[in-house]
């Protein structure tokens, strides 16, 4: 038994591959807990970053800065009472949260935190993770249904119209990116070798772009560029946030698909929803922004720049234990804020440690990869925040203008010149 | 107010079999009275084809208190109070017609220093209403940010109520014949330095929205009204003026001290949400004029005018309106002689205005109906009365 | 990668693909319905990874269950159900319909206990999974170029046509 758990640890494929239900199962749990861990961040950095972008504070009440916010909501779903209209459908009503829980998470299988940090790789990764999170739209469908209302309906109707419209134009960037992972470019765009033969494995693609020297978003220039911009656009719309956030428009439709829902049910749409943005900012990052490569692999070359990128993570969390030490410093001193005092310096204590712990030689060498990843994946969702800032929402018909006669053509357009210069320039 | 085929219609009377979309028959929804983008208890019943507005109808009165019928029983310096209720985001601007009219009706004019004093505070009251519009509209289109920035900058204006009068949002800060109180130590210093500091401001909140694609694809051609429709249903104010039709009631027949000023009425040409947009906030901008002016210009003097104690005008009735941040509001005071008035109609520009609604929303989208309703800035409490 | 409780997950999915259909055509509910076949589709998808053909299951999930079951959803619907359940479901042909079921099902006997001499035994080895979309790909483009050619173009023409039929001017 142990050996078969330690017989993966030389191997250097992902637990899927190597038929290693044991490690892959750890996986799954990391995985997981990762998430959830990441959803929580979310909630609270969403609501604090939003509120610093519209000079208000967020919340600051329980625990330091509002620290311990998220648990204290998720405390309150969770012991809310669990409303079911009288006309509902039951069963549907009943399924649809945790399909469109499922689904959120399922597409994390194959989604590559490092060339062996994914669960598994599937020769159809990204076609997987595509068919997958489209079945979310059946859950919102089955939801906004079986509510048996007016406005859940129009807003699950609205979801799924624009869920189904914006995947095409996703699909078409998506095979765009696709076509690089074979095409290499002769003459003009010539860069690097590969393989040459295409794949739809995440891992592949990476590799594909590590191979070629060339993150997919600057290959083809500007093509690789435009079909990041349709995917970035459609990924919006797919996870159905601002400036796309008809579906939810409060202001129309109070909260649309799951109006009717509440307490427990309702924070799994909401936890589906954190982790469906997550994971279409995951593809986003596989395809174009070189996954879990570091930044400028071809300039920065050499061992010093290795040893300077590998140190980031472990910076990072000390920084993070900084602005926390920084926090606790200024935090009143009242008698009444010493718990929060505590709380806080004991949270920038464990950054700190954390962040001691990956600067470790063997230990930063390892979780560079899952770091890299994760920071270009906060990128995005930071630009999910700022989006929701920003912009307003944009009407029903002018949505379904964008995708259709907007995006669709430019990906179209971005298909075939991707594969007529890979071929002939 | 429609056709009668909606206010005929209720959700009951349909046949059960009608309720679907796929019959391409009407579904029939309730916006409101409970709905966050209704600004207030106001219920819109809509009548939809998919998501195309076949007609609205607008229940109101959730928030009817009778101040019309309140005022035959108080005299008239009681119910000034009264009538910051009504429109409580331009309470100022609700007394400063009603203590003219009263005044008017007792052939009583403030002194010069009074009325300047008006005009700085109805002038910082309608930056607040637009403040509080814009960011209310904005939210409903989905910027939610330009709230928070409006609120920011309009807590400012309420500081100098504040200071002035001890209340923030119902001030009651005119009396009749002039003014109660003399302004505050430093009151010239403070509106100064308020002027300096939101000038910048609005342009942020232009640079937020005016140029914005999705706020343009928002608001033009958005609930178009043509200024003629405008005039018919007596609509007045910046929808008014959004649809090209230059009137303003601080030009046309000016009140206070406004004739002492110079300013420019901002008139749109399409009549369209964008344009009622822009009117707004150049008008924003002329009310920073105004008040710059004022400042400046500000007479020493009395503050009162000469009013017996108890109020007692002559047998008879004044109309007077003035130009609020929403629209013409008009007071109708019939007098019998004695302390308490025989009848108050009051000429809500909010009540009005809401008339439009239907012309402006018929054969739109739902989405749109929200931006309307966000664009003709109604206040409830007015509608309602 | 050797596969693990490979009976077990068999007849797991096939359970599920039958009980899928046994409720499309038994659900009075036409919503409820077209979730069974959802949960078909989806089993099958399974029983495709099992044969080593995850392409062909990833085009399952992402057509059939993601796209196409989602518009037909839509547009039961839209369609009220109280009024479709008031409804008479279908004729009652009971007959007619246990007298094909039979057939076919004699027919399908038949075919198993005929053909499987005519058959190759099935083959042991295991595909290789990791080429299986190229493989597909190849396939497609290199030996059935025209037939592939010629069911877009079909599709296309259908795409137009249902543009023409649905839009009332151009």
């Amino acid at each position: 038994m142990l050996d078969y758990i330690t017989s993966y640890l030389k191997s250097n494929t992902t637990p899927g591959q190597a038929g290693n239900q044991f490690w892959a199962f750890v996986y799954i749990i990391l995985i997981f807990l990762g998430l959830s861990v990441a959803v929580i961040a979310m909630n609270w950095l969403e609501r604090k970053i939003l509120a610093h972008m519209q000079v208000r504070l967020g919340p600051m009440r329980v625990g330091p800065h509002g620290l311990l916010q998220p648990i204290a909501d998720a405390i309150k779903l969770l012991i809310k009472e669990d409303i079911m209209p009288a006309e509902a459908d039951k069963v549907v009503f009943w399924t649809a949260p945790v399909m469109v829980v499922i689904t959120a998470f399922t597409v994390f299988i194959v989604v590559p935190f490092g060339p062996t940090h994914a669960v598994t790789d599937m020769n159809i990764g990204v076609l997987f993770m595509l068919g997958v999170s489209s079945l979310g739209v059946l859950a919102i469908v089955m939801a906004g249904w079986a509510s048996n209302s007016h406005y859940p309906l129009i807003g699950a109707l609205r979801s799924s119209a624009q869920m189904v419209s914006y995947e095409i134009a996703m699909g078409l960037a998506v095979v765009a990116a696709i076509l690089m992972t074979s095409l290499h470019g002769i003459g003009l765009y010539g860069v690097g070798s590969g393989t040459g033969t295409g794949t739809l494995s995440m891992i592949e693609i990476v590799k594909a772009q590590q191979e070629q020297h060339a993150w997919f978003i600057f290959k083809f220039f500007p093509l690789g560029l435009i079909a990041f911009f349709i995917f970035a656009v459609a990924m919006v719309a797919e996870t159905n946030r601002a400036p796309f956030d008809l579906p939810e428009a409060e202001s129309e439709l109070t909260a649309g698909f799951h109006t009717e829902y509440s307490g427990f049910r309702w924070s799994l749409f909401f936890l589906a929803e954190y982790s469906a943005m997550i994971a279409v900012s995951a593809i986003a990052v596989t395809l174009w922004l070189g996954g879990w490569l570091r930044p400028f692999p071809n300039w920065l070359t050499g061992e010093t720049w290795d040893l300077v990128f590998s140190l980031f993570p472990g910076v990072t969390f000390l920084l993070l234990a900084v602005i926390a030490f920084v926090g606790t410093m200024r935090m009143p001193k009242h008698p009444y804020f010493r718990v929060q005092t505590l709380g806080l310096g004991g949270f920038g204590a464990v950054l700190g440690l954390i962040g001691l712990v990956l600067l470790m030689p063997p230990v930063r060498d390892r979780i560079q990869d899952i770091y890299w990843f994760s920071f270009k994946v906060a990128a995005f969702m930071y630009l999910y925040i700022w989006y929701r800032g920003t912009f307003p929402r944009y009407r029903f018909d002018q949505l379904m203008k964008v995708g259709w006669k907007v995006l669709l053509p430019m990906g179209i357009g971005v298909l075939i010149l991707t594969a007529v210069v890979g071929v002939l320039l | 107010m429609t056709d009668g085929s909606t206010s005929t219609t209720s959700h009951l009377e349909l046949e059960e079999h009608d309720k679907t979309f796929l019959d391409s028959n009407e579904l029939i929804i309730n916006m409101g009275p409970q709905h966050p983008a209704t600004h207030g208890v106001l219920r819109v019943i809509l009548k939809l084809d998919g998501e195309k507005v076949l007609g609205t109808e607008c229940v109101i009165g959730y928030l009817h208190r009778g101040v019309e019928k309140i005022a035959e029983n108080r005299t008239y310096a009681m119910f000034n109070p009264y009538v910051d209720r009504m429109d409580y985001v331009a309470a100022v601007s609700n007394g400063l017609g009603y203590c003219e009219a009263v005044e008017k009706l007792l052939d009583v004019k403030a002194p010069p220093r009074a009325n300047y004093i008006r005009v700085i505070l109805t002038e910082l009251n309608r930056l607040a209403s637009h403040m509080l519009w814009l960011g209310t509209h904005a939210l409903d289109i989905g910027a939610i940010t330009p709230l928070f920035y409006t609120f920011r900058d309009r807590e400012e204006i309420l500081k100098i109520f504040e200071k002035y009068c001890g209340a923030r949002l119902t001030t009651h800060a005119f009396r009749i014949g002039g003014c109660l109180y003399e302004t505050y130590e430093g009151f010239e210093q403070d509106v100064k330095k308020f002027l300096v500091f939101v000038a910048p401001k609005i342009d942020e909140y232009e640079e937020l929205l005016t140029t914005n694609r999705i706020w343009v694809e928002r608001t033009k051609g958005v609930g178009k009204i043509s200024g003629k429709d405008c005039i018919a249903l007596g609509v007045t104010g910046p929808v008014l003026r959004a649809s090209g039709v230059h009137w303003d009631v601080r030009k046309a027949q000016p009140y206070a001290a406004y004739s002492d000023f110079d300013f420019e009425i901002p008139v749109g040409q399409n009549g369209d949400t964008y344009d009622r947009y822009l009117v707004r906030m150049a008008e924003m901008r002329q009310s920073l004029r105004i008040i710059r002016q004022a400042v400046e210009k500000i007479p020493e003097g009395p503050i009162m005018a000469k009013v017996p104690k108890v109020i007692k005008p002559p047998v008879g009735e004044i109309y007077h309106s003035i130009e609020a941040p929403k629209g013409e509001l008009g007071y109708f005071i019939v007098s019998d002689g004695s302390t308490q008035p025989y009848r108050v109609r009051v000429r809500p520009p909010s009540f009005v205005n809401l008339q439009a609604l239907d012309v402006m929303v018929r054969g739109q989208l739902v989405a749109d109906v929200i931006a309307v309703i966000g664009t003709l800035d109604i206040v409830l409490g007015e509608v309602d009365r | 990668m050797t596969p693990i409780a490979t009976p077990f997950f068999f007849y797991l999915l096939s359970g599920l693909a039958l009980l899928g259909g046994i409720l499309v055509i038994t659900r009075k509910n036409a919503v409820h319905s077209a979730l069974a076949l959802i949960l078909t589709l989806l089993a099958l998808a399974g029983l495709y990874l099992m044969l080593y053909a995850p392409f062909v299951a990833g085009v399952q999930i992402i057509l059939y269950a993601g796209g196409i079951m989602v518009l037909f959803l839509f547009v039961i619907m839209l369609v009220s159900i109280e009024r479709s359940q008031k409804e008479e479901q279908f004729n009652k042909q009971w007959i007619v319909g246990f007298i094909a079921a039979g057939v076919l099902g004699v027919l399908f006997v038949l075919v198993y206990v005929k053909g499987r001499a005519l058959l190759p035994a099935p083959t042991a080895q295991i595909p290789n999974e990791s080429q299986n979309t190229q493989n597909v790909g190849v396939l497609l483009y290199r030996e059935y170029m025209f037939a592939f050619e010629i069911a877009s173009l079909l599709l296309l023409v259908a795409i137009i046509g249902a543009v023409v039929m649905a839009k009332k001017r151009i």
